[in-house]
C-alpha cells in the first residue's frame, strides 16, 4: 500500500490522487451494491405489482434515469447541510453522504433496466415454471436466475455511472483532500490548475481500472453459471 | 476448474466489502502533509459571472466627443474568477466597447490556468493576481510587460468564537493552529491559496500539522460554503466574502476575523501575450486595453466600482503607482 501511494506521489502532484483511488472505489463499491439490491428489488416489485398509476411511475422511473447527477447532487446537499432536514446526521462532506446520492442516481437506473428485462421474458419463464408445479417463491428465484446476464449488464451499467460521476460527488462530498476527494474530482482540480497531462494520466488510469474490474467481473460471470450474481 | 472460480470469485467480492467497508485499510488518514510543490499556477473556481452590472456613468466625457467607436473585433481574455464573480467586467466590457471599439470577451478561470491560456497563445490578454507567477510569465517570453492594475484585499472569516475580530493576522493563524481549530484551505494552488500559504510560511506554522486543516480543491464560492457548514476559518477576497454575504441563499454565520494586515493585500497585473511567440494573438486590441484600463478616468470607474451595491468599493486602483 505505502509503496503504491509513493509511486502514485512521484508522478502526480500534490493532490492525494491514492486517498483519491481508495475514495473512488470505496464508493463505487458501496453505491453499486446498495443500489442493486435496492435497484433490483425495487423492478421485481414494479413487474410484479398491478396498481392504478403504473405506467406513470414507470414513465418517472424512465425519466429518472437520465437524471443530471449535478441535480441530485444540489438535492442531497440541501437535504444533509446544517440548516437541512437531515442535517443532525453529519453526512454533508463525507463518504455517506457521497454515496446517499449515487444510490439515488443509480437506483432508477438499475431499476428501470431490471424492469424492462423482465418485461420482455418473465411471463415465459413464470408459466413453464407453473407447468413445472414450483412454488411463487421458487417460481421468483427461477426468473432471477434466468435473468442473470440482463442483471448482471444493469449492475455493470450502475457502476459505470458510479465511477465516472462527478457532478454529486463534487457537491455533496466537497472534494476535500484525503476524504471526499475522488478521481473525477481530482482531475477536475488538475484541469482548474491547468496540469492537464496529469488530468489525462489519471482518467486513463481510472479506464484501466474500471476495465481490469469489468475483466474480472466477466470472468466470474461467465465462468460460474449456478449463484454468482455479481 | 469451477471450484477455483467460485473460490476466486468468494476472495474478490471478500476483498470489494472490506475495501467498501475500511476505505482501503487506512489509507485515508496518511496522506495528509501538503508538500508546498510551487507550481506556477493558480486560482480555480466557481466562474458565476452573474451580476451584470449596467453601467449608468457610461458616457464617459473624455473620448474625444467623437460618436461611439465603429466595432474593430474582439478581444480575448483569461481572467480569474474573481474579477468575472464581482461583475467588474460585466461593468467595464461596454464602457470599453464603446470608447475603444473593441469587444471585450473573457474566460474566467484561474490565475494558474489563465496564465497557461496565455502560454498557449488561445488568448491576447491576461489579467491575473499572482506577481510572482506574472513576473515568469513575462520572463520566459510569452508576456510583453506586466502592468499593475489595482488591488483588493484578502479578508479572514469564520465564527466570531474563539477568535475575536482584530487585524493581526498572525495571532489568529497562531490560535487556529494551536487550539487545532477547523480551517478550510481551498487546495487548488490558485492565488488565494499561494496567498494563504505564503502566510502559513512566513509565520513558520506547518499547518499540516492541524487535523482539522481541510483542503477543498474548489473554488472561493465553494470554500467558504464549506467553511460556513463546519463552522470554520478560510481566507478570502473581500469581493468574493461580500457577494456571498449579500447573495447567498443560506445565510452564512460567519463575519470577517481578521483584515487590514499588509500581509493581505492581494495586487492584479494585466500582460498582453507576446504577438513575437504568437502573431495571431490581438496585440493592437490588447495593447488599447492595457492603455484604457490604467487611464485616469477607468482607475476612477474601478475605484468606484460597488460602493452603490456593497457600501464599499471591491477594488483599490493603483495602476499610476
Amino acid at each position: 500500500m505505502q509503496f503504491m501511494k509513493n509511486l502514485l506521489d512521484t508522478f502526480f502532484s500534490d493532490v492525494g490522487v491514492f486517498d483519491a483511488i481508495c475514495v473512488t472505489l470505496q464508493l463505487a463499491f458501496s453505491a453499486t451494491l446498495i443500489s442493486s439490491v435496492l435497484g433490483i428489488f425495487l423492478g421485481l416489485l414494479l413487474e410484479r405489482a398491478r396498481f392504478p398509476g403504473k405506467r406513470i411511475v414507470i414513465r418517472i422511473n424512465r425519466t429518472l434515469m437520465g437524471v443530471p447527477p449535478v441535480v441530485i447532487g444540489l438535492v442531497v446537499y440541501m437535504l444533509v447541510m446544517r440548516r437541512g432536514p437531515l442535517g443532525r446526521l453529519n453526512m454533508l462532506f463525507t463518504i455517506r453522504g457521497m454515496i446517499l446520492a449515487q444510490v439515488l442516481i443509480i437506483t432508477p437506473i438499475i431499476c428501470g433496466m431490471t424492469y424492462t428485462s423482465l418485461l420482455s421474458k418473465a411471463p415465459a419463464i413464470r408459466t413453464f415454471a407453473k407447468t413445472m408445479g414450483a412454488s411463487p417463491a421458487q417460481t421468483q428465484w427461477l426468473v432471477v436466475k434466468e435473468l442473470k446476464n440482463e442483471l448482471y449488464f444493469a449492475v455493470v451499467t450502475g457502476f459505470g455511472r458510479s465511477i465516472s460521476e462527478v457532478g454529486a460527488v463534487m457537491l455533496v462530498g466537497g472534494n476535500i483532500k484525503g476524504h471526499t476527494r475522488t478521481m473525477t474530482t481530482t482531475i477536475s482540480l488538475l484541469k482548474s490548475q491547468g496540469i492537464f497531462t496529469e488530468g489525462l494520466t489519471l482518467g486513463v488510469l481510472l479506464l484501466v481500472m474500471a476495465f481490469i474490474i469489468q475483466s474480472l467481473a466477466d470472468f466470474f460471470q461467465k465462468g460460474d453459471k449456478t449463484d454468482e450474481n455479481y | 476448474m469451477k471450484k477455483q472460480r467460485q473460490l476466486l470469485a468468494a476472495i474478490l467480492a471478500g476483498t470489494m466489502l472490506a475495501a467498501a467497508v475500511t476505505g482501503c485499510g487506512g489509507g485515508n488518514d496518511a496522506a495528509d502533509t501538503p508538500a508546498d510543490t510551487e507550481t506556477p499556477v493558480e486560482e480555480t473556481g466557481e466562474a458565476t459571472a452573474d451580476e451584470a452590472q449596467d453601467a449608468p456613468e457610461a458616457e464617459e466625457p473624455e473620448t474625444g466627443a467623437a460618436a461611439p467607436v465603429e466595432k474593430k473585433g474582439e478581444l480575448m481574455m483569461a481572467t480569474t474568477t474573481s474579477t468575472a464573480d464581482t461583475g467588474l467586467l460585466d461593468y467595464l466590457a461596454p464602457i470599453f466597447l464603446e470608447q475603444t471599439g473593441w469587444e471585450l470577451k473573457w474566460d474566467a478561470v484561474g490565475t494558474g490556468e489563465a496564465l497557461k491560456m496565455g502560454e498557449n497563445g488561445d488568448v491576447d490578454i491576461v489579467l491575473v493576481h499572482a506577481k510572482a507567477s506574472e513576473e515568469e510569465f513575462v520572463a520566459n517570453g510569452f508576456g510583453v510587460e506586466r502592468f499593475q492594475v489595482m488591488y483588493n484585499d484578502f479578508v479572514v472569516i469564520g465564527p466570531t468564537e474563539p477568535i475575536a475580530a482584530t487585524d493581526d493576522i498572525e495571532s489568529v493563524f497562531q490560535t487556529i493552529q494551536d487550539d487545532q481549530l477547523t480551517f478550510v484551505s481551498r487546495g487548488d494552488d490558485s492565488g488565494t491559496d499561494k496567498k494563504e500559504k505564503g502566510i502559513w510560511k512566513k509565520l513558520e506554522i506547518d499547518p499540516s500539522q492541524n487535523p482539522n486543516y481541510l483542503e477543498s480543491g474548489q473554488g472561493m464560492g465553494a470554500t467558504i460554503t464549506m467553511a460556513d457548514e463546519k463552522k470554520a476559518y478560510c481566507l478570502t477576497d473581500r469581493g468574493t466574502w461580500l457577494k456571498m454575504k449579500n447573495d447567498a441563499d443560506v445565510e452564512l454565520q460567519m463575519d470577517i476575523v481578521c483584515e487590514g494586515a499588509p500581509d493581505l493585500l492581494n495586487q492584479y497585473g494585466i500582460i498582453a501575450v507576446n504577438p513575437e511567440k504568437y502573431p495571431e494573438v490581438n496585440n493592437e486590441a490588447a495593447n488599447t486595453m492595457i492603455e484604457w484600463i490604467c487611464s485616469p478616468e477607468v482607475q476612477d470607474l474601478i475605484a468606484n466600482y460597488g460602493v452603490d451595491q456593497y457600501g464599499e468599493a471591491l477594488f483599490t486602483p493603483n495602476a499610476n503607482e
